[in-house]
């Protein structure tokens, strides 16, 4: 089977790989450009630890081909700090604990950025329900809710002020 | 909750909050993961597993997969030396026999459950291992089959193994059976017990296979060198059994084997056992490179895990007063394709909470054609205590008395001693009750189809082998090296308590878990052992590191060791006659060379000592009476802690067994079909809780310390799932009227009860 070769744009820098015409989003990106942050927990979108955007808009990337990344924007969890600055829910979940074992963490960042991207001040139930694609198995979720919530508030904060 | 304030003002950094050591990396995908390495050369390596719950193998023709392009090692159980039984590897919480886990890992004659590993093979990329399982032919001959625990135990039930003869009674039966083996405590006298009651309640309960349901799949690499000697790295519990088991199983010095943790992306007791290991490093061996083997989620299921189905048979007899006088417990577990339940550990919990003058609990460990169990959180006690706490709230009602009274008459105080002979010191459940009865959530008023269950949950707590090494380096920062994987923030806890026994601050010391060959023994992650285990060793090491600066400073100043103080990371010279300027800690390990050479101490010890703990849970739940759907509404948990080294990590620990305990109780179980495969392999269809399922869940940290360490470390991270299969179930009697006595209490079987007369 011959590769395909697919262009793209990654946490804002252009880059091109090869991959097989069936290797998952997931895999090209794991395994092609070495950007692990996204975890394999199912392969089939339950768990939500593949989550990435493309596109602007939230997926499981074990569910997206990697041919289908062709011409498209990614950001990944290794986008998120810029340099050595946490984004806000990045500093949240550690004064939270919000992870434990933290493999599900990149995914739930990701997923917590893009519902406050579109929702700066979501209810508890709000975070609860657009959350529910991410599983987290060490955690019962509590501090994560309370993670995202301050962070939301402190987002807000930054935008009042700017 | 979010109070960042420390609980005990005594303390400088114990109590308080810090971020934990490798939180950046989590939160930045830095962090590596057993899956997110890779090495030159590197082979993919892909496992064959029995689509059979019972068969003979009658042969295995690998030519066709070897003949494939790229593929470079094939392997099946004649791989592997065959061991003796009585073969055994310390590691988790018993000694392990080593034939039956090497037939785990890959199937010898016989595939005893679905999903048992038959072949594996190593290619230069997945799809090619993928085409090469296609490739290679099993013959099996399928054999009847069981999976149902108390079918397993009838005379006629297809044998799993032919010479299994009962283990643990008087007699051994000469007819072979399921039953791997029987256990008994007892106490008194049971029929006077009996005879003496007002009441005597009698129920069965049940609980079906649950998984740990860590969201990272087993994954590891495995690298042999031409001489023999390899290196591991891979998620587990522990990299020494890791070591030790695969050694055993492969046939290799443990010296030749260097295994080297990855992060883990959760255990909860799963990672406690090898599946992937040998397999990895005997087809390296064969291939001469490399070989990376990753679980699908669909392996993890039908592969690895999962807990015990239960049946229990639950007998109280209580005075009309309250007081049991009487407790007779029948445990029945399943054990999977192998002996070793942990049924044991359900004799000794399930009454291990209250003072129960004649008492006996039996167990009984019995093989089923279902995925070898594994130590899941607390093992055996939540399904223990899912029963007695159930009957325990069925004889408060008969009683019409409260049954936190019920409890509080009963519960075992200081001075007593556990059914399994240990004497009950500094232990904490009168006063753990009494934080739940404080809460406003106890007395909150419930609305229709609502109702509130509270159970009581009881753990040992381990101790046990840990070995560690403190060095302090020359500018005053110190390295910490322990070697036991961090699976729920004991880098932070492990930092914590050398920088307050070292006096300096929390972020000068960087905690690492070190390889097999960079420290010495260390047991599993697991029993709730860690913080109080290690906790000793770093202790111990610290202090033996501040005398040592003291006599440092002594030889810097000429004086004698007895006459230097030493506090926050500072040395000051006693001697009346001097007037020397205070040496700070980095001066001190800067003129390391000159003075007494390198400060470092390694501690290497067997942990006694250990305290159990308790956790008393609270929960309201609405049932919705057209669908027997149950939400939960109102979570809290009280828990005996010892003492909160980090306690956002402690609350981290309750909540989270908290959350697993809900799934159990609520949703998740294995579900087979008629020919003993498993139905419900994914996270779709095998339903663990969502953030949208759960309210937050209060917790209340009640500290009654354990004086036999330093700053009173119990345990804390077991307890937590052991009492909310009750607490639920009793919420939902509470708020349907009706008892159901088996989990999971799924909607339809809520509606049905519900419906039913």
């Amino acid at each position: 089977m011959s590769k395909v070769y697919v262009s793209s744009v990654v946490n804002g820098d252009p880059v091109e790989f090869l991959c097989d015409a069936d290797t998952s989003l997931l895999d090209a990106l794991r395994d092609e450009l070495g950007l692990t942050g996204a975890k394999e927990g199912c392969g089939t979108g339950d768990c939500g630890a593949c989550s990435i955007m493309l596109d602007g808009r939230l997926v499981c990337s074990c569910l997206v081909l990697g041919p289908e990344a062709e011409g498209r924007q990614i950001d990944t969890i290794e986008g998120m700090a810029e340099g050595s600055e946490l984004h806000p829910l990045q500093r949240q979940f550690l004064e939270h604990a919000a992870l434990q074992c933290g493999f599900c963490t990149p995914g739930l960042l990701v997923a917590s950025k893009a519902l406050l991207e579109r929702n700066p001040d979501p209810s508890e139930t709000e975070i609860r329900f657009w959350l529910a694609g991410n599983l987290c198995r060490c955690t019962g979720y509590d501090k994560i809710i309370r993670a995202v919530q301050d962070a939301a508030a402190e987002l807000r904060q930054e935008r009042s002020v700017a | 909750m979010n109070d960042m304030k420390p609980i005990k003002p005594d303390f400088k950094i114990v109590g308080t909050r810090p971020v934990r050591p490798d939180g950046v990396d989590k939160v930045t995908g830095k962090a590596a993961y057993a899956a997110d390495m890779a090495m030159p050369g590197m082979l993919h390596g892909r496992i064959k597993r029995s689509p059979h719950a019972h068969a003979r193998i009658v042969s295995i023709d690998t030519r066709k997969a070897l003949a494939l392009k790229g593929v470079k090692a094939v392997i099946t159980a004649e791989d592997f030396p065959e061991l003796d039984p009585s073969i055994v590897a310390a590691g988790g919480e018993a000694h392990h026999n080593m034939a039956n886990y090497s037939a785990n890992c890959m199937a010898r004659g016989k595939a005893l459950y679905e999903g048992h590993a038959v072949a594996a093979v190593a290619a230069t990329s997945p799809s090619i291992a993928r085409q090469a399982l296609e490739l290679i032919e099993v013959v099996y001959e399928p054999m009847p089959h069981v999976t149902d625990l108390l079918e397993a135990m009838k005379p006629d039930a297809p044998l799993l193994h032919d010479n299994m003869f009962t283990q643990g009674l008087p007699e051994t039966p000469t007819k072979a059976s399921n039953i791997a083996k029987f256990f008994k405590q007892e106490r008194g006298n049971l029929e006077e017990g009996f005879a003496s009651a007002d009441l005597v309640f009698e129920q069965r309960y049940t609980t079906q296979p649950v998984h740990q349901g860590y969201i990272e799949p087993h994954a590891c690499v495995a690298s042999v060198s031409a001489d023999g000697q390899a290196m591991v790295w891979c998620s587990s519990q522990g990299q020494f059994m890791v070591r030790d088991f695969s050694a055993k199983i492969v046939g290799m010095n443990q010296a030749d084997l260097r295994v080297v943790p990855a992060e883990i992306g959760g255990g909860f007791g799963g990672k406690t056992v090898v599946y992937l290991e040998p397999l990895a490093i005997v087809l390296s061996r064969k291939a001469g490179r490399p070989v990376k083997i990753v679980m699908s989620r669909d392996e993890v299921f039908r592969a690895t895990g999962p807990t015990s189905a239960s049946v229990m048979d639950v007998k109280i007899g209580v005075m009309k007063d309250g007081r049991i006088v009487a407790g007779d417990v029948d445990c029945k577990f399943q054990a999977g394709g192998f002996t070793g339940s942990p049924v044991m550990a359900a004799t000794m919990t399930a009454l291990a909470s209250y003072d129960v003058p004649h008492c006996r609990v039996t167990g009984w460990d019995i093989v089923t054609n279902t995925p070898k169990v594994a130590a899941y959180r607390a093992p055996a006690a939540p399904n223990a205590a899912f029963a007695v706490e159930s009957a325990l709230d069925e004889i408060a009602r008969e009683l019409g008395m409260d049954p936190m009274t019920l409890r509080e008459i009963n519960a075992v105080r200081n001075g007593m001693t556990a059914i399994y002979g240990a004497p009950l010191q500094h232990i904490g459940l009168v006063e753990t009750l009494d934080a739940i009865k404080q809460h406003p959530h106890y007395e909150a008023p419930l609305g229709p189809n609502q109702g509130r269950g509270l159970a009581v949950g009881f753990w040992f707590n381990g101790g046990g082998e840990s070995s560690v090494t403190v060095s302090i380096n020359p500018d005053g920062t110190v390295s910490v090296a322990t070697g036991t994987p961090d699976i729920g923030g004991s880098r932070a806890s492990s930092a914590m308590m050398v920088a307050e026994a070292l006096g300096v601050p929390y972020e000068k010391v960087r905690p690492i878990v070190a390889d097999t060959a960079s420290v010495g023994f260390n047991e599993i992650t697991g029993g709730s052992r860690v913080t109080f285990s290690n906790g000793l060793a770093l202790v111990r090491a610290s202090e033996q590191l501040v005398d040592e600066i003291r006599l440092r400073a002594g030889l810097i100043w000429d004086v004698p060791a007895d006459q230097v103080a030493y506090a926050d990371g500072i040395a000051t010279c006693l001697a009346p006659d001097r007037a020397e300027t205070p040496l700070l800690l980095g001066e001190i390990a800067d003129k390391a060379a000159h003075f007494g050479g390198p400060l470092s101490k390694e501690v290497a010890l067997n942990a006694d000592g250990v305290a159990p703990c308790f956790g008393v849970h609270l929960c309201d739940v609405e049932v919705d009476p057209d669908t027997g759907n149950v939400t939960v509404l109102r979570y809290t948990a009280a828990q005996d802690v010892g003492r909160a080294i980090h306690p956002s990590y402690v609350e981290g620990q309750i909540q989270g067994g908290a959350a697993q305990g809900i799934g159990w109780a609520l949703n998740e179980e294995y579900v087979f079909n008629a020919k003993g495969q498993m139905e419900n392999s994914g996270f779709l269809d095998y339903r663990m809780p969502i953030a949208s399922d759960l309210p937050m869940i209060d917790t209340i940290m009640v500290e009654v310390p354990n004086p036999v360490h330093p700053y009173g470390v119990k345990g804390v991270g077991e307890v937590p799932i052991v009492p909310p299969l009750a607490a639920v179930a009793n919420a939902v009697r509470d708020a349907i009227g009706k008892r159901i006595c088996d989990l999971p209490l799924s909607p339809t079987r809520i509606h049905a009860a519900m419906t039913a007369g």
